[in-house]
């Protein structure tokens, strides 16, 4: 695998170096260059007339997958409470698996779960691990623990949420196992001749989508961005079997200790479990103006939002920021208050059902991303918004 | 002890501008610069020197051309530097970026902690610091947002995660990552940039590095990007007309027919 480029056949036309999404194609001394960083995505082989550019093609394996059958979810819990992240991947893993042909089973360690509800949202297995030591989610244990189920029962693909455990602990699972993993996808879909997982993910802040595939080990594993799909409605009636896995607590010991956990209750409604979320930014200008974010997203049952520079400018705490260096957020609603909408920004939000920007810049790139756009003075359309949701 | 700072060289995208037109990036006068994440751990890991004693190496995995961050680093306060570059190495998912890294660490001999950024701003994985830490077998500590105390033999740590703080405590070595609230990186120094005019960086190669060469770069990686392409943007802003009042309007209704308020 890799990129041959015949300078004897390039004759510097340049049609390829805007082709390239890493831009690391320049034309030099009328001859075709190219820099470090190439992923052989091959974007610029089919805009090459002269044929001067070659990507190698993947090779068939195709061994790999054979000993490996099944679609795996982790499904993430806190205190006993699952995650609607675990919700959403068991409508997607269940698609998976259908396509496949193959099960799905839905892997939880926790304490006091009600496995029959995953059966109910689509899982056909269960396997649980239960101990009254999960309820704090320890990752030392946890990887062990994954890890060994995997090597036991052998799934070809595995998904978890993209929060911060399945992001911090997914990691050290894959490594250990020496496998893939893709990281907070956003689209999966499978290669039913291949059996492979097309995994989907925004990369440099969401300016580009890369799709990737895990060719080489199994199973294919990919951590899954929070409310990106759907949850499902759950079937009373559909059956399934729960498998009840004994914890040897002699054999994974912790080595890393838990010693307090301060719960954020700044944020009244969860920035990452909102329906609707209302964001501030640099337009209102001091931390004071936050007051009218606030009760707009009061009157909507909303989540507080906030770009950047109000948390640099110490307006509003950390965990409302949302971006690249934030949290990434999917709402149905967004609203985007004085926001300009830097790359970092968009990054966090853009794949939210609605937008709705309001800013008195009508350039405004926010307005890019936007369904639905007033240009006008924030600070008069906000209390007029909030006066008709209070009639409502 | 060694404090060991992974850095990568990402194109500084604080600058980049989406053009209207393509929806593409516009990468024109975009330099390369350390990942933004990486600053906050090169300057945990000299305040942690500054209390403790012991050594700062950065290491990187890159193009020659990353040399010029690895003096960077040294002007902001590390010790030394090691640039791990080879074509062998180039195409590397995190998994085998981990395994170049972990090698490398390995091959550097005694360490105490491995300081990585939470992600980077190119890839935005964050996967390299917690696979590193399994390949290192020491454990790992994710989302530091501050190192409570250090001693040579155990961290006790704060890290952020989606529902608020934790706090940890760790054997030493472990590798943990760190968020930008754990402090506010210095400016280079006078005699930091003196140094780092004069410093030799070795380059390590595959062959100094003393890897398995099926584990590193492209055929190190399980994974392949097959396809890349640029999101949708094609979302036509509905920009409502007329006076704000019935702007207003327009929007409450709009909402409301799609049953969101």
């Amino acid at each position: 695998m890799g990129i041959q480029i015949d300078l004897n056949k390039c004759i510097g036309c340049g049609e390829c170096v805007p082709a390239c999404p890493f831009g690391l194609l320049e034309i030099v001394d009328d001859k075709v260059q190219l820099k470090e960083g190439c992923t052989f995505c091959g974007s610029c082989e089919d805009t090459c007339a002269y044929e001067a550019i070659l990507i190698e093609s993947i090779p068939e394996t195709g061994l790999v997958s054979d000993s490996h059958r099944g679609v795996w979810v982790f499904v993430e819990q806190r205190g006993g409470r699952l995650k609607s992240v675990a919700y959403e991947l068991l409508v997607k893993g269940r698609e998976l698996a259908n396509s496949l042909q193959t099960e799905l089973s839905a892997v939880c360690f926790g304490h006091s779960i009600d496995e029959v509800n995953l059966i109910a949202h689509g899982a056909d297995k269960v396997y649980l691990v239960d101990s009254p030591e999960f309820d704090n989610n320890p990752e030392d244990v946890y990887t062990r623990l994954l890890a060994d189920l995997i090597r036991q029962y052998k799934p070809e693909i595995v998904l978890a949420g993209a929060t911060s455990l399945g992001r911090s602990f997914i990691p050290r699972v894959a490594a250990v196992l020496g496998t893939g993993l893709t990281a907070d996808c956003t689209g999966l879909e499978i290669d039913i001749e291949k059996r492979l997982l097309l995994q989907t993910r925004p990369t440099f802040g969401g300016n580009i989508m890369a799709t990737i595939i895990c060719q080489a080990g199994r199973p294919q594993m990919s951590t899954v961005r929070p409310r990106v799909f759907k949850r499902g409605v759950p079937d009373k009636i559909r059956q399934g079997q729960t498998i009840k896995l004994d914890f040897n607590k002699e054999c994974v010991t912790s080595r890393t200790k838990l010693l307090s956990f301060i719960e954020d209750i700044t944020e009244t409604v969860k920035l990452d479990a909102a329906d609707i979320i209302v964001s501030g930014g640099r337009g209102l200008g001091k931390p004071e103006n936050f007051e009218l974010i606030k009760e707009l997203a009061g009157v909507l049952g909303a989540a507080l939002g906030s770009s950047r520079p109000p948390v640099d400018e110490g307006w509003i705490p950390y965990c409302h920021q949302v971006g690249q260096t934030g949290k990434t957020v999917c709402p149905k609603l967004y609203i985007a208050c004085g926001i300009s909408g830097s790359v970092q920004h968009l990054a966090g939000m853009q794949t939210s059902d609605i937008i709705v920007a309001i800013n008195d810049d009508p350039n405004a790139p926010i307005f890019q991303v936007a369904t639905y756009g007033i240009v006008g003075d924030l600070f008069k359309v906000v209390p007029m918004l909030v006066e008709k949701f209070k009639k409502e | 002890m060694n404090i060991v700072i992974c850095l990568k060289q990402v194109p500084g995208t604080a600058d980049v501008k989406i053009d209207p037109q393509t929806n593409n990036l516009i990468r024109q006068g975009i330099k390369n610069t350390i990942n933004p994440f990486d600053t906050y751990a090169l300057e945990e890991g000299v305040r942690i020197r500054e209390r403790h004693g012991g050594k700062v190496i950065v290491i990187s995995m890159g193009p020659p051309q990353a040399e010029t961050m690895l003096r960077e680093a040294i002007s902001l306060g590390a010790d030394e530097a090691i640039l791990l570059s080879d074509s062998a190495f180039a195409g590397a998912d995190t998994w085998a970026t981990a395994y170049t890294l972990a090698t490398a660490i390995k091959k550097l001999g005694q360490y105490y902690v491995v300081i990585c950024g939470r992600q980077t701003l190119d890839g935005d994985t964050g996967q390299v610091g917690p696979e590193l830490a399994e390949m290192l077998a020491v454990p790992s500590i994710t989302y530091v947002s501050k190192i409570e105390e250090i001693s040579d033999v155990q961290i006790r740590a704060r890290r952020m995660i989606d529902e608020g703080h934790e706090v940890i405590q760790a054997p030493l070595p472990a590798v943990i990552t760190v968020t930008k609230e754990i402090n506010v990186p210095r400016l280079p120094s006078l005699r930091g940039i003196a140094k780092s005019k004069s410093a030799v960086i070795p380059v390590w190669n595959l062959q100094e590095l003393g890897g398995d060469p099926d584990k590193v770069g492209l055929s190190g990686s399980f994974t392949r990007v097959i396809k890349v392409f640029y999101p949708q943007r094609n979302r036509q802003a509905r920009i409502f007309q007329g006076d704000l009042e019935n702007q207003v309007g327009c929007l409450v209704d709009e909402l409301k027919s799609a049953g969101l308020v």
